[in-house]
């Protein structure tokens, strides 16, 4: 219950998408051409509610009887998974013609699982986390097989739902344990008497339980078995949202669940199992990405390599940890969502043209696409200016201070792996005669999303003070 | 004879005689509605003994999903496959005799040697209150008010997603 109307009001982003969500129900009941309206409906809702959140950043309040936060840290994630789907939606809209799927739903489903997303980040009740869970995992599931008549998507789909839905249920299990142990499902208790707990067997065993669900969400190894197929057979647009807002909203509830170890300097009783998933996901995931052909496949691996780098941040556990990892997801929604816009132009009908030699000689076809490439693949290899570095450089660094250094010398060697098969697509784009004969239909509204995400990597990296700044301040 | 003991007798009534039917029948999809029928007069027992949130969740939960889902899948199986599993099998016959006897017992002696007349202790009278639908939707509209309307959306989104995946043509 709100103790004032002004609740309400603070609550507006949250207010702003799920108000959104009904009215293009309404329209896509009442007009014919939803999957004209729709996209800038959208697009306009998520760029109106991401700005909202960064400008009243300040007014950081838990609402609704210790129900749900706004302000400070969600406010950035709002930020993120906005800026995200409004990207996505904006390469969305002439890419669903080609893949067959030109209907108005596809857009309520993006927009209701980022109420979704928000709702997790913001969350301070289990309850709330997973609602807010089911609602992202459930539009997932239906977005990665949106298009009916191709087998691989309906793989895709039938494969993320089965073990999202495992992984749920290992969630629920751990959040029934927790709930046993603690006799509440307040966060804030949780966070008040951690070290307390922390000795009691069954509150680890239904932490832990809880962890391996939702390292399945962020395709951690040894939970990613779902991962290459799911983003190689999702419509490419799709892949972007999952891998990157999907994996910050996952990221943000680790975040509020052990906010008593990066906040109140907590012993970090599960830094084993972060140490251990991050290390074989970075080695996995760089060293299997080598040997991938396909463009899309190559990024899921190359995806599950850059949760190992996040859940360093997890394992070191203290302040500038939790600022790194937001600002890696940040810089990392950015690089990656403008490398599958790219993937969605080149792409042909049919999932053609996704492999490394449709790229071959894109210099001469697009210099443009090539360029823009060339910056995101520098961005993922992490390679200074770019905002990609920084993310992983403020990791490390976390890293070190903790007493993680062969964690941090680790994620270093597999970045340095990583540089083999990013530079590849640089050296294919540029150096390599055409293989394939095609004409590339560059889409204006792709075009621009594929600008603002090269434009933010750029700003991200050389002035990081930017957005690290504001993460600090948000942070108690 | 005041009204709950009319109603009473006429649930209790139902419940055993469609009970009776359910595991006397040959089809298993008519067994599976009879036993829907006992799973209503369940609730309208519970309904009776003043445990509301039991009834409801009786009704939406084995009634309306766990029954559902288990006509489905009887409709769609092989009705010889199922027959040999539960004719030719005699360890399972004995098993079920096994369980049930269990059963029988257990419920034998709670009417027998139960002590229905003992006066309750306050936590007995607060579990039961919380069980009141009054108490739930009190909790639902004022401190579970946001899970509560995101609930709602998981709803409507599922309900979009189940159309997109599932609509017979689209345009």
């Amino acid at each position: 219950m709100p103790q004032n109307n002004y609740e309400y009001f603070l609550l507006m982003p949250q207010i702003i998408i799920a108000v959104g969500i009904v009215l293009s129900v309404l329209i896509e009941i009442t007009t014919k051409k939803s999957e004209q309206i729709l996209p800038w409906f959208s697009i306009a809702m998520f760029f109106g509610t991401a700005f909202y959140s960064v400008f009243n950043i300040n007014q950081n309040f838990v609402l609704f009887s210790g129900m749900i936060e706004v302000g400070g840290k969600p406010a950035i994630f709002n930020f993120i998974f906005n800026i995200g789907a409004a990207l996505v939606v904006l390469s969305s809209i002439d890419y669903l013609k080609k893949y067959g799927t030109y209907y108005g739903e596809y857009y309520i489903l993006i927009q209701s699982s980022v109420l979704g997303m928000m709702v997790m980040s913001g969350a301070k009740d289990i309850l709330m986390i997973f609602m807010g869970l089911e609602l992202m995992s459930i539009c997932f599931y239906v977005l990665a097989g949106i298009n009916r008549k191709k087998l691989s998507a309906n793989e895709a789909s039938m494969k993320y739902f089965l073990l999202g839905a495992f992984a749920t249920g290992f969630i629920v299990y751990g959040i029934a344990l927790l709930y046993g142990a603690t006799g509440t499902t307040s966060i804030q208790n949780l966070v008040e008497n951690f070290v307390t707990y922390s000795s009691n067997i069954i509150f680890v065993l239904g932490f832990v339980f809880f962890l391996i669900g939702f390292s399945f969400k962020i395709a951690a190894v040894p939970f990613h078995m779902w991962v290459p197929d799911v983003y190689q057979g999702s419509a490419t647009t799709v892949t972007s949202l999952m891998s990157t807002t999907g994996k910050a909203a996952a990221f943000s509830v680790l975040i509020i669940v052990l906010t008593a170890v990066f906040t109140f300097n907590a012993p970090n009783v599960f830094r084993p199992y972060f140490a251990t998933i991050s290390a074989l996901s970075m080695l996995f995931g760089s060293i299997v990405a080598i040997s991938q052909t396909n463009l899309k496949r190559m990024l899921a691996y190359s995806s599950i390599s850059h949760a190992g780098y996040m859940a360093i941040g997890l394992a070191a556990g203290n302040m500038f940890s939790v600022a790194g990892i937001i600002f890696y997801l940040a810089a990392y929604a950015f690089m990656n969502i403008g490398a599958f816009t790219i993937i969605s132009i080149v792409e042909g009908e049919d999932d053609s043209r996704t492999d490394f030699d449709s790229f071959s000689g894109l210099n001469d076809k697009s210099p443009v696409l090539a360029a823009t490439m060339a910056l995101f693949m520098f961005a993922l290899a992490g390679i200074p200016p770019l905002a990609g570095f920084f993310g992983k450089y403020y990791v490390f660094i976390a890293a070190i201070q903790s007493k993680l250094t062969w964690l941090a010398i680790l994620g270093v060697l597999s970045s340095v792996i990583s540089v083999y098969f990013y530079i590849r697509v640089v050296v294919v784009m540029y150096f390599r005669e055409a293989s394939e004969d095609f004409k590339i239909n560059i889409s204006p509204y792709s075009l621009i999303a594929v600008v603002i995400a090269a434009f933010f990597i750029l700003v991200f990296g050389i002035l990081p003070d930017t957005l690290m700044n504001v993460i600090l301040s948000a942070l108690p | 004879m005041n009204l709950e003991l009319i109603l009473f007798i006429l649930l209790a009534s139902v419940a055993a005689v469609s009970s009776i039917v359910m595991i006397t029948r040959k089809n298993a999809v008519i067994s599976a509605v009879f036993l829907v029928l006992n799973f209503f007069a369940l609730a309208g027992l519970y309904l009776l003994l003043n445990a509301q949130f039991i009834a409801v969740v009786q009704v939406i939960v084995y009634t309306g999903a766990i029954m559902v889902l288990f006509l489905f899948v009887l409709m769609l199986l092989n009705t010889e496959s199922e027959h040999k599993l539960f004719v030719d099998k005699r360890a399972i016959k004995f098993f079920a005799i096994l369980i049930s006897a269990f059963v029988f017992v257990q419920l034998a002696y709670l009417i027998f040697f139960g002590k229905p007349s003992r006066t309750l202790t306050p936590d007995e009278v607060a579990s039961v209150n919380a069980g009141t639908i009054q108490t739930i939707g009190q909790q639902l509209y004022t401190n579970y008010i946001i899970p509560f309307e995101v609930a709602g959306f998981l709803l409507l989104a599922a309900t979009i997603g189940a159309l997109v995946l599932a609509k017979k043509k689209f345009e």
